[in-house]
């Protein structure tokens, strides 16, 4: 069923009665060319890329719980593409670039708003830096400006523009950079792959992966097993433990994420913004909420909630930037886990298994990556080779000394 | 969080600062162990869902360095020793 405008007259004549579901249930079968593991934003981009741009067929994504159960549906929803590094940038703007294509290429719409994201300049050092960084984003094609104290006072007059320890000197801006409405993301992917023959499997988690002289056979689910002559894991968090049942140790740390929104307000922030130096990041959603964050809680955790220690220093954060919202009261709190890698950078690539490959380690920047993401990991799983915007992503990159660290903490996994 | 400190008795974990797993006291020795060795050390981890044995540091408190065990599913702290005494078990001089 595809949706247009005239389809839903259509339906708003005849009682909204020719609705579908979006998606079959299937049983899964014994085996597939292609099983993915993870019904995540990664899992379904890659498998609806995997049937319509590399027309591969025999396709299943297995999901443990429900689709976009996981981070793809906690996140807060930001995509830009305003990385420093060679190995990132053009990977992120390849991303961008699909974002700014996929409601038609999908035929879903996923309320990808181009609102723009400014990240905040407090000092010289910072106004360097980030000059330097859009320099790099312009020479990989991407679209950047700095703008002045004036100039982020003209969007936002209601900012602290003079907090003693962090006063606001400017911005970095990216005008095409903004959010997109997560779910719908899910949504589309998974409707989209549906319509191509994938068969997506929900309620079923791999539970081990039979493998027999250096090849993968497939996986053992709690639905039996399925056989497969290739499989893709994108299972973000939960990244060590299915890899653990090929007897690898990943350079990831998992990690509880946290995220807020207020209770409704009349417009006050057009666009996306974050104030690095405290800790927090917002934007508004068109219900009304802010939508805000800060840092990681920093110890390992699979419990797919924080504490309260981050929550003040997320509303601190706020407090300190925008004490107009002293009063507003928040209306939820959750959490989700995230594949911390160890210079902060993603890996999409094969594994030690042939016919074994996989995409994680995305750490809190993941969904913005989710086109790309897809598209490369498909393109890896069909040709064999990585995608040209990939091919930095590697395994061996840590022992070869390349590590892809725009923070340049080095390997401590919460501090980027 | 609450951990309770071997000397200090329970404090919030607001006061320590947060390494990574207790793996990172092996460190290899860097002359003789080998680059795989050393990529393993400094690289990977087991990453559990389970009990986890972490590293805090007390900062803002007496500056030892502990070893947590901790659930990293549910958030429970079950252990709490000096990171000195475990490495000491070890076989570690200092
Ligand atoms: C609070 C929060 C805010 C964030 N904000 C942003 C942001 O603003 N911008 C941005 O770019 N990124 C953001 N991120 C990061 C982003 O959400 C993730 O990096 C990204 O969603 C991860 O990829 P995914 O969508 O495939 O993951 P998921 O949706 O988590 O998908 C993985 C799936 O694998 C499934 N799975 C796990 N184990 C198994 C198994 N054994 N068998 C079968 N299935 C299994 C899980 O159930 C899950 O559905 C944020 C994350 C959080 C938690």
């Amino acid at each position: 069923m595809r949706y247009s405008g005239f389809r839903v007259i259509k339906e708003a004549l005849t009682g909204h009665k020719g609705w579908k579901p979006v998606w079959h249930d299937p049983t899964p079968q014994a085996d597939y060319d292609y099983i993915i593991v993870g019904g995540g934003g990664h899992g379904l981009a890659t498998a609806y890329y995997l049937a319509k741009e590399f027309g591969q067929a025999r396709i299943a994504v297995l999901e443990k719980g429900y689709l976009g159960g996981g981070n793809v549906g906690r996140n807060t929803t930001i995509i830009r593409s305003n990385y420093l590094l060679d190995g990132n940038e053009p990977f992120y703007e390849f991303s961008l670039k699909l974002w700014e294509g996929l409601e038609q290429d999908f035929n879903y719409n996923a309320m990808v708003s181009q609102r723009g994201i400014i990240n905040l300049i407090h000092t010289d050092a910072q106004r360097d830096a980030f000059t330097r960084r859009a320099n790099a984003m312009i020479m990989h094609g991407a679209d950047a400006e700095i703008l002045s104290r004036e100039d982020v006072r003209k969007l936002y007059p209601w900012l602290n523009f003079d907090n003693s320890r962090f006063p606001i000197k400017g911005a970095i801006a990216q005008r095409r950079g903004g959010t997109v409405r997560h779910d719908a993301v899910a949504w589309g992917y998974a409707r989209g792959a549906d319509m191509r023959g994938v068969d997506l499997i929900q309620n079923c988690e791999v539970t081990g992966m039979r493998i027999e002289n250096g090849r993968i056979l497939g996986v053992e689910t709690n639905r039996g097993f399925i056989g497969a002559k290739k499989v893709g894991v994108a299972v973000a968090g939960s990244s060590s433990k299915v890899m653990a049942h090929a007897g690898m140790r990943l350079p990831i740390e998992s990690h509880v994420l946290q995220a807020f929104v207020s209770e409704g307000l009349k417009p006050l922030i057009d666009g996306v913004m974050t104030f690095g130096a405290g800790h927090f990041y917002v934007s508004q959603s068109d219900k009304g909420g802010l939508v805000f964050g800060g840092d990681i809680d920093g110890y390992n955790s699979y419990a797919q909630r924080g504490n309260l220690p981050v929550i003040e220093d997320v509303a601190e954060g706020g407090m300190a930037l925008m004490p107009a919202i002293g009063r507003v009261r928040l209306l939820r709190a959750w959490g989700g886990i995230m594949d911390m890698s160890m210079d902060g950078s993603p890996i999409i690539d094969k594994t030690h298994v042939e016919g074994l490959y996989f995409n994680g380690g995305w750490c809190y920047g993941g969904f913005k990556a989710t086109p790309a993401s897809g598209w490369c990991f498909a393109h890896l799983l069909a040709k064999d080779e990585p995608h040209k915007t990939a091919t930095a992503y590697r395994f061996d990159r840590f022992l070869k000394g390349r590590m892809i660290d725009e923070k340049g903490q080095g390997a401590t996994p919460n501090l980027h | 969080m609450i951990i309770h400190h071997p000397i200090l008795g329970p404090r919030d974990a607001q006061e320590f600062v947060y390494l990574g797993d207790e793996s990172l006291i092996d460190r290899p020795d860097g002359m003789t162990a080998g680059i795989e060795a050393f990529h393993d050390y400094a690289y990977n981890r087991d990453n559990p869902a389970g009990a986890h044995r972490e590293l805090w540091y007390h900062e803002q408190g007496d500056r030892s360095w502990l070893v947590v065990t901790r659930n990293t599913v549910t958030h429970e702290i079950t252990k709490v020793e000096l990171a000195r005494d475990v490495a000491r078990a070890k076989g570690r001089t200092k």
